[in-house]
């Protein structure tokens, strides 16, 4: 099954990038250019190069809206420079609250403007609500393949792009108007872009339930603003969760938004225990994961059984 | 009631980084006169320049040379004015608004268009009647199907009498009967309150059934001007309107 | 034209109370949406006093002014922003064979009433901080005259930033920077930003007066800029200004549009 689903994404990858695309070939002797090249490619496609297709075809299909994106890391810029504002007037007047000093707390800032696009913060990023209204969906679900992988593989493939492009212009920007602090040694590098990485998925893993829903709810629009709402002000994206007070800040640094801009920021800042905070992420990572393959369930059971 | 004089339309396309870029004429110099009550067919392959003209006669477009007018107005200078004159009709695309329904979409038209209460309301039950709305007219248009969209597209470019009528395909798509509907009423309209209709299509059926005179446009100038008749004069006898238009088309290039 | 708007606003309205259940929740949402921007301020005040040398009373109340203009704008004007979907689908062209003004279609576009959630929320704010601080009833005259001021610049912004999008269809998101960017300064007492900022909003882009100078003199403070006193009262000058140069721009933009075509 695993194979037959590997086979007919391939087909669908090299019809869309016939010129460019060169699919990654499990046979020594299927050299390119070669008679059989494509055929032989295309049988012993396992399932791992094909979710690494989907990556790089997501980090492609969204490095082609470059206009797009560049506003988008202007847009991010200019929030940051706004937000960095508040930041220092507050360190001013608080010096070393919550453990970090002013040049941190710019920091922090401007590392949640680079998660926004990566981590979409904003929106779910997917497009199956739409499918699942205009019932494209049971099309999706009958390919035997995951349909959370794949959505996880391309939405993988976006945040790299997204992190490029739209992440460090703000990190830059931050750095040359403000001073930004950077990680002393390579293994704090590392433990960030682990936690980045780990973010990246809780917040696709949430977003995915959240577009699911849909299919159980005839106004989608409020878990969207409801889910807005969550992720905006328990990510940490509009101030550090170290702020919130008493138990709520406590309640906060628990749950799943915080695995989003919160750890990776305070893996990138040096501010928090390395493999606890990856251990928190992942545990939500499985937790939603699993929540969504539930869903995946339910949804493949609702429409391509009961027929919508 | 539409009057081109060596009017002409030309767009800068931008090759890839250099500056100045080339210009492509969709429409030049064309020239050409409709009177009112006519009932006119206007042809050309894909490309041909129908849809600039168009967009210049209802003031979407500003034309580059040359004067357009439509009832005696400039339309890119008097856009609003001779909107109330104007109806105009996109196969391709709905005027109405896609999540309100039918009814809903008229009544806006109404006021945005200040038609009196009590002439619309007779206005909207004879179009309800000859267009045979009255099955969908409280659904909205996304959820109509294209003939009845067409439909209802067409009695909304009509609830303010406009003097002229002009359509972009309106019969692109449809089924038998809702094309052979569609033409009947186009024909009352022209015949009975005596609306100018200027009509662009690639249904060769809806020429020789509505129109009198047809123009024929390609690489942007105006290939053929006359009655059907002497279109079908150009040709051998027997020749089909397809045969015809065929060899205008590909005879032009 | 004002008729125009209010019917198709009207129109929209009506297909929204079609469901009531999804209107009300809305509502409610887009209070709830709002008030994250109250819950920074408050959070950032339950760890200090002051900010800048402003309470939480004084924050809160530029935040209210400045929020009442913005969330009306939102409300009755910033459905300008979709020029550019409409600009792309081509259905622009069928605003322009109609006999109303570009504008007013565009700004009653899918009106979206359950906006008003948001003015609510920042009027309650609004009211809070003004029963919190003790002003001068003498000067309370001010504050219809400086929201009524930031609604004009607001709009102006918005039209401003649909006029650009005729040019700039594939990047439209860079205006958001404008509308919404200048939304999130004005929440706070200019005090925190940078004085090169502050000059820029202030001779530039006119947003110090949609709350920041009338503000002072409501609060009876000194300007920490330095800024002289009679700028105060420049708010509705600044903002006619803007409406012209947008109004100009809206203008050229259509013109750009049926020059070019879609």
């Amino acid at each position: 099954m695993c194979h037959a689903g590997a086979r007919f994404i391939a087909l669908r990858i090299t019809d869309r990038k016939a010129d460019n695309s060169r699919l990654p070939s499990a046979d020594p002797r299927a050299g390119p250019g070669t008679a059989g090249h494509r055929a032989i490619t295309l049988r012993r496609c396992k399932t791992i190069p094909l979710y690494a297709l989907l990556v790089r075809y997501g980090f492609r299909k969204h490095a082609t809206y470059v206009w797009a994106t560049v506003a988008g890391a202007f847009t991010n810029s200019v929030f940051g420079i706004l937000r960095a504002y508040i930041l220092i007037a507050l360190w001013q007047a608080r010096p070393g609250l919550a453990g970090y000093d002013v040049t941190q707390a710019v920091t922090f800032c401007f590392i949640t403007q680079a998660c926004i696009g990566p981590m979409q913060l904003f929106g779910t990023g997917l497009t199956i609500p739409e499918r699942i209204r205009s019932g494209d969906i049971a099309l999706d679900l009958v390919r035997p393949a995951s349909l959370q992988l794949w959505s996880l593989a391309e939405d993988l493939g976006r945040a790299a792009y997204l992190f490029f492009a739209r992440g460090i212009p703000p990190m830059l920007l931050g750095a040359a108007l403000f001073g930004i602090a950077h990680p002393a040694e390579p293994g704090q590098w590392l433990a960030f872009l682990a936690g980045f990485l780990a973010g990246v998925i809780v917040s696709f893993a949430w977003r995915y339930l959240v577009a699911l829903s849909v299919c159980w709810l005839i106004d989608d629009r409020g878990v969207g603003a409801f889910s807005l709402v969550l992720t905006t002000l328990f990510s940490g994206m509009l101030l550090p969760l170290s702020l919130f007070p008493g138990i709520l800040g406590d309640l906060a640094r628990a749950l799943p938004w915080a695995a989003m801009v919160q750890a990776p920021t305070d893996l990138y800042l040096g501010k928090a225990p390395v493999l606890e905070t990856l251990a928190f992420q992942g545990c939500w990572a499985a937790v939603l994961l699993a929540a969504g393959a539930l869903g995946t369930r339910a949804i493949r059971h609702k429409v391509v059984i009961q027929g919508g | 009631m539409i009057e081109l004089d060596r009017a002409g339309r030309s767009f800068k396309v931008k090759r890839s980084l250099k500056l100045e870029g080339n210009l492509v004429h969709a429409v030049r110099d064309l020239s050409f006169t409709v009177a009112p009550g006519e009932f006119v067919g206007y042809l050309g392959p894909n490309g041909a320049g129908k849809s600039t003209t168009i967009k210049m006669l209802c003031g979407i477009l500003t034309p580059t040379s040359g004067r357009v007018r439509v009832a005696g107005l400039d339309p890119s200078r008097k856009r609003t004015t001779l909107a109330r004159r104007i109806g105009v009709v996109f196969g391709q695309r709905t005027t109405l608004w896609w999540d309100l329904p039918l009814r809903d979409s008229f009544e806006l038209i109404r006021h945005l268009y200040k038609v009196d209460r009590n002439v619309f309301k007779t206005r909207l039950d004879e179009l309800t009647e000859t267009l045979d709305l009255g099955g969908f007219i409280r659904t909205p248009v996304r959820q109509l199907s294209l003939g009845q969209r067409m439909r209802g597209d067409l009695a909304a470019a009509l609830l303010h009498a406009p003097d002229v009528l002009v359509l972009d395909e309106p019969t692109i798509g449809l089924d038998v009967v809702s094309k052979s509907s569609i033409r009947a009423f186009l024909r009352r309209l022209n015949t009975e309150q005596g609306t100018t209709v200027l009509l662009t299509t690639h249904d060769l059926g809806d020429i020789e059934r509505l129109c009198r005179r047809v123009m024929l446009i390609d690489h942007g100038r105006l290939a053929f001007d006359g009655t059907l008749d002497e279109l079908m004069a150009t040709a051998p006898e027997q020749s089909t309107i397809e045969d015809v238009v065929t060899r205008l088309y590909t005879g032009s290039r | 034209m004002v008729s125009a708007y209010f019917r198709l606003a009207w129109t929209w309205t009506r297909a929204a109370m079609a469901y009531p259940a999804s209107f009300a929740l809305m509502s409610v949402l887009g209070l709830i949406v709002a008030g994250t921007d109250v819950a920074v301020i408050l959070i950032i005040f339950a760890n200090t006093t002051s900010l800048a040398g402003f309470s939480r009373a004084e924050t809160l109340f530029l935040y209210g002014t400045a929020n009442v203009a913005f969330c009306l704008c939102d409300m009755f004007v910033s459905n300008i922003d979709r020029i550019s979907q409409h600009v792309k689908a081509g259905t622009f062209d069928t605003m322009l064979i109609r006999p109303v003004s570009t504008w007013i279609q565009m700004a009653a576009d899918r009106f979206l009433p359950t906006r008003i959630g948001r003015v609510l929320q920042a009027a309650l704010v609004l009211g809070y901080s003004i029963s919190a601080l003790d002003l001068d009833s003498g000067r309370l005259w001010m504050i219809p005259v400086m929201i009524t001021t930031g609604a004009v610049i607001f709009a102006a912004l918005w039209t401003l930033a649909g006029a650009v999008q005729f040019v700039l269809t594939d990047a439209s998101e860079v205006t958001n920077a404008f509308t919404y960017g200048s939304g999130q300064l004005t929440q706070y007492p200019f005090a925190i930003y940078g004085r090169e900022l502050v000059r820029g909003v202030t001779y530039g882009l006119p947003l110090a007066f949609v709350n920041w100078q009338p503000a002072l003199y409501v609060l009876d403070r000194d300007d920490p800029f330095g800024t002289p006193g009679f700028m105060r009262f420049l708010g509705p000058v600044a903002a006619l200004v803007l409406a012209l140069l947008a109004g100009f721009a809206w203008r050229l933009g259509i013109r750009h549009y049926r020059s070019t075509g879609s």
